[in-house]
C-alpha cells in the first residue's frame, strides 16, 4: 500500500461518515501530503478543533515520518 | 519539567506571538513556516520566532506540550492558534486580525521580528 492509500484508509476510519476525503501528493514523493476532509462533524467547530481531529487520525504516520510535510482542509457540511 | 520545556513554556506564555518554524524570519527552511510566518507579516504581527531545527528536542517538548504534533505552530498570548493552514485561512476571514487587536490591543502590530534561542541557558 502506497503511503497515500496508508493515509486515505486511515481518515475513512476515523471519517467514515465523510461527505468529501481526499489525499495529495503534493510533490509525488511519498511524504508531502495534502489532505481534505468534509464531514457534518466539523460544523460548528473551530478550525483548531477540526484540524486536531485530522492530525490524531493521522498521528502514527505524523510520527514516523510517513509524513514529512501536511497540508489540512476542513470543512463542515450542514 | 526538563529545562528545555521550561524555557520553551516560558516563551509561549510571555511573547505576544510566537512562531516555532523551520528557520527563522530571515533564513526560513520550510514552506509551512513560511505561510504561517507570511500571514503574521500580512498583519504586522509582532514575531517571536523560535527554529526548532538545530536540535529535536525543541520540537519533541514543544509538541509534548501543544498537543501539536506539526511545525509550524503560531501562538497568541499563550493560546495555539494553529499551523500555517490555519493561519492563511483566519487571515482570509479577518478572525486572525480580529484575535490580535483583542489579545495585544491597540498599537500592537509593529512587525517586530526577533528570534529567541531556547537551547541558550538564559535569555
Amino acid at each position: 500500500m502506497s503511503a497515500t492509500e496508508v493515509l486515505e484508509s486511515r481518515l475513512r476510519r476515523a471519517f467514515p461518515e465523510a461527505d468529501e476525503l481526499s489525499v495529495v501528493d503534493r510533490t509525488g514523493g511519498g511524504d508531502h501530503f495534502h489532505v481534505t476532509v468534509a464531514t457534518s462533524r466539523f460544523a460548528g467547530l473551530p478550525l483548531i478543533d477540526q484540524h486536531r481531529l485530522v492530525n490524531e487520525a493521522l498521528a502514527e504516520p505524523l510520527a514516523d515520518g510517513t509524513i514529512h510535510e501536511l497540508r489540512i482542509t476542513t470543512k463542515g457540511t450542514a | 519539567m526538563s529545562a528545555l520545556r521550561e524555557r520553551i513554556r516560558t516563551v509561549i506564555d510571555e511573547e505576544p506571538v510566537a512562531l516555532f518554524m523551520k528557520g527563522t524570519p530571515q533564513l526560513v527552511m520550510c514552506g509551512n513556516s513560511s505561510r504561517a510566518l507570511e500571514a503574521l507579516r500580512a498583519l504586522g504581527a509582532p514575531v517571536t520566532a523560535v527554529d526548532v531545527l538545530p536540535d529535536p528536542g525543541i520540537r519533541q517538548e514543544l509538541s509534548a506540550l501543544s498537543g501539536w504534533p506539526t511545525i509550524p505552530q503560531v501562538f497568541v498570548r499563550g493560546e495555539l492558534i494553529g499551523g500555517a493552514d490555519i493561519c492563511e485561512e483566519l487571515l482570509a476571514s479577518g478572525e486572525l486580525r480580529q484575535k490580535l487587536d483583542e489579545r495585544l490591543g491597540s498599537g500592537a502590530l509593529t512587525g517586530d521580528e526577533r528570534v529567541v534561542d531556547v537551547l541558550a541557558a538564559a535569555h
